[in-house]
C-alpha cells in the first residue's frame, strides 16, 4: 500500500473546497433541523435541482451569477412545495419532504433532458472548479471564493434571524404554540424557513456542479446525511466555544470541512469507498443517539419541580 | 365585551371516545370583568378558553369580542386581542430564546413583522424596568435563555408577555397549578395586580375555590360543558367555600379531592 503523506497533502485543497461548498448545503440543513426543528428530506432532490438548473442555464449561454441565482430561486420553489404539502395539506413534514424529493427526480431529468450533463471548464466561465484550486490569483482561487460565499451567507442569515420576521421563524421552531399565541402565523413562517433552507441547498448544488464539471441525477443522494453530519460534527467540535448565532453557523461550515477532511483521510487509508455512505450514516446515527443516551443512562434522577406536562 | 353564544364542541365525534365538551355555552363578559372559572375535571373550563383563543374551530355557536365576530378567525389573528398564560410553564415561552427576545415577540403581537430589528436597544431598557418590577431579579439576566428559568419565573415572564401589549381579553388557564404553593401565591398576586392596574377583562380558571372567591368580581361554575352558576359583585364576595361545594353537589357533580383540600 502506498500511504504517502505527500498524496494526503496534495488532496487537501480539494477536500477543503468541497467542504466549503457542502457548508452552504449544511447551513441550509441547520435552518430546518435546528431552527425549525424539523427534518426536511427535500434537500436530496434540491441539491440535484440546483446543479441541473445551473448547468442548463450556463449551457444556454447564461452568465454564471445569473445561473446561480436561478438555481437559488428553484430551491426556494422546491421548499415552497414541501411547505405547502406540510402546512396546507397537513402532511407530516418528513413525508412531505420525501414526496417533493421524489417528484424532483422527474423534474431534474426533465430539466437536463438526460441523467447527466457536462459543463466543460474550458468552454464556460465558471466561478468555482477543481481546476481552479492551485496556481490561481486569490480572487479566482476556488477555496477563497467558496470561503467568501460561506461568509456572506452567514452574515446575511445572522442579520435575518435578528429581524422581527427572523425571530418569528425561530419562535415557531422553538415553541409553535407560543408563537401562535403571540400572533405569529406559524404556517407562513414554517414555509418561509423551508424555502430559505432549500434555496441554500440548491445554491450549494449549483456550486458543486461547477466544481465537478457536471450535474447528474444522483448527485444529491444522501445529501441530508452529509448535511446532518456537518451540523453534528460542528457542534461536537465547537459548541463549547460559543453560543452566538453567527458562530453556530460557522461551526456548521467547519463541521462540513472537517467531514471532507476525514473522508479524504479514509480514502488515503484505502478504506473501501463503497462503504463510505454507510459509515457516514452510522457516524450520524451514533451522534444523534448521544443526547438520548445521556438523558436515559447517565442522568441522576432528580425530584421534578412542578412540571405537569400532560395535565 | 366577550360574548359566547350557544357554543358547542364535541371531540372525537363518531368514535368510542366521543366527548361533548361544550354543550351550549352562553356567556357575556362586561368590559373590565375579572371572572374566575371553577368546575370539576372535564367540566369544559379549558375547552371554553381554547374555543375563545381559537385552538380549533367550534362545532356551533358564535364568539364575539367587542361585537366583532371572531368565530372563524385563525388562532394567530385572534392573538391581536387576546393575551394567554397556560397551565404548563413550558407552553407560554420559547425556551431557546432569550428573555428579552421572548418579550420582544410578545410586544409585536397583532403587528406586522418585517425586516426591522427584532429587539431594539430602546425596548430592552423598557423590559429591564418591567422585569425589575416583578422582583425576581430577572432584569440582570435579560439575555438568558428562558429554558434556564424555573417554572414560576417562566410563568411570571409569560404573564408579562401576555399583558405587555394590553390585550382586550386575558385568558389565564390554571396558570399557577404547576407551581409550588409559595410561588403559586406570588404569581397569583402578580396576576391580580397587573389585571387591576390595567383594568383588563379576564377569564381565570382555578381549581382553588378560595382563590376563585378572593380574586375578581365575578365567578362562574361549569359542569358537563355548561355554565351552571354565575355570580358577581357583593354576592360573590360574600360566598364561602361551603356554598360552592353545596352548589357542586346540587348539580350532581362530585367535588373532587383537589377542590376539597385546596
Amino acid at each position: 500500500m502506498n500511504l504517502s503523506i505527500v498524496n494526503l497533502f496534495n488532496a487537501m485543497p480539494g477536500s477543503v473546497a468541497q467542504g466549503l461548498i457542502w457548508a452552504v448545503m449544511a447551513i441550509g440543513v441547520y435552518l430546518t433541523f435546528r431552527i425549525l426543528d424539523v427534518a426536511d428530506l427535500t434537500v436530496d432532490g434540491t441539491l440535484g435541482l440546483g446543479g441541473a438548473v445551473c448547468v442548463m442555464c450556463m449551457i444556454n449561454g447564461m452568465n454564471v451569477w445569473a445561473a446561480m441565482a436561478l438555481a437559488f430561486a428553484a430551491g426556494l420553489l422546491a421548499g415552497l412545495v414541501t411547505g405547502l404539502f406540510h402546512t396546507f395539506m397537513g402532511i407530516p413534514v418528513i413525508l412531505a419532504g420525501i414526496l417533493t424529493q421524489l417528484s424532483l427526480y422527474s423534474v431534474n431529468l426533465k430539466i437536463m433532458g438526460k441523467s447527466n450533463q457536462a459543463l466543460n471548464v474550458d468552454r464556460y466561465d465558471l466561478l468555482v472548479s477543481l481546476r481552479y484550486l492551485r496556481a490561481m490569483p486569490p480572487w479566482e482561487n476556488t477555496i477563497v471564493i467558496c470561503a467568501v460565499i460561506v461568509a456572506v451567507f452567514i452574515a446575511a442569515l445572522y442579520w435575518f434571524f435578528g429581524t422581527e420576521l427572523g425571530c418569528s421563524v425561530r419562535a415557531t421552531g422553538s415553541n409553535g404554540n407560543m408563537a401562535r399565541a403571540q400572533g405569529i402565523n406559524t404556517a407562513f413562517t414554517t414555509v418561509l424557513g423551508l424555502m430559505l433552507s432549500n434555496g441554500l441547498v440548491a445554491f450549494s448544488g449549483a456550486m458543486l456542479a461547477q466544481y465537478q464539471g457536471f450535474a447528474d441525477i444522483s448527485m444529491g443522494r444522501g445529501a441530508i446525511v452529509i448535511g446532518l453530519a456537518a451540523v453534528i460534527i460542528g457542534e461536537a467540535l465547537l459548541s463549547r466555544f460559543g453560543t452566538n448565532f453567527a458562530f453556530k453557523l460557522f461551526s456548521v461550515a467547519a463541521g462540513s470541512v472537517a467531514y471532507y477532511l476525514v473522508l479524504q483521510f479514509c480514502i488515503w487509508l484505502h478504506i473501501d469507498t463503497d462503504l463510505l455512505k454507510m459509515l457516514s450514516a452510522l457516524v450520524v446515527a451514533v451522534f444523534l443517539a448521544v443526547p438520548y443516551w445521556k438523558g436515559r443512562y447517565f442522568t441522576k434522577p432528580t425530584v421534578a419541580k412542578g412540571g405537569r406536562r400532560d395535565a | 365585551m366577550l360574548e359566547l353564544k350557544n357554543v358547542y364542541k364535541t371531540f372525537n365525534a363518531g368514535t368510542i371516545n366521543e366527548k361533548l365538551a361544550l354543550a351550549g355555552i352562553d356567556l357575556a363578559l362586561e368590559d373590565g370583568d375579572f371572572c374566575t372559572v371553577i368546575g370539576g375535571n372535564g367540566a369544559g373550563k379549558s375547552t371554553m378558553l381554547n374555543a375563545v383563543a381559537g385552538a380549533w374551530p367550534v362545532d356551533m355557536g358564535r364568539i364575539l369580542i367587542d361585537g366583532q365576530d371572531i368565530t372563524r378567525l385563525p388562532e394567530h389573528r385572534r392573538a391581536a386581542y387576546i393575551g394567554r398564560v397556560f397551565q404548563d410553564p413550558m407552553m407560554g415561552t420559547a425556551a431557546t430564546m432569550g428573555i428579552d427576545e421572548n418579550l420582544a415577540l410578545a410586544a409585536r403581537r397583532g403587528a406586522r413583522r418585517g425586516l426591522r430589528t427584532g429587539t431594539t436597544r430602546k425596548e430592552r431598557e423598557e423590559y429591564r424596568a418591567l422585569l425589575a418590577d416583578l422582583g425576581l431579579g430577572l432584569e440582570a439576566r435579560m439575555t438568558s435563555k428562558v429554558g434556564l428559568l424555573s417554572g414560576g419565573q417562566r410563568q411570571a415572564v409569560t404573564l408579562l408577555m401576555a399583558t405587555l401589549k394590553k390585550p382586550r381579553l386575558l385568558l389565564l388557564d390554571e396558570h399557577t397549578a404547576a407551581l409550588d404553593p409559595k410561588t403559586a401565591a406570588k404569581v397569583l398576586e402578580l396576576s391580580d395586580r397587573i389585571v387591576r392596574e390595567n383594568g383588563l377583562t379576564t377569564l381565570m380558571i382555578t381549581h382553588n375555590m378560595r382563590d376563585a372567591i378572593k380574586y375578581g368580581n365575578r365567578l362562574i361554575m361549569m359542569h358537563e360543558g355548561r355554565i351552571i352558576y354565575d355570580v358577581r359583585g357583593a354576592e360573590k364576595q360574600a360566598l364561602h367555600v361551603s356554598d360552592l361545594l353545596a352548589r357542586f353537589e346540587q348539580s350532581g357533580a362530585e367535588a373532587n379531592d383537589r377542590m376539597l383540600f385546596s
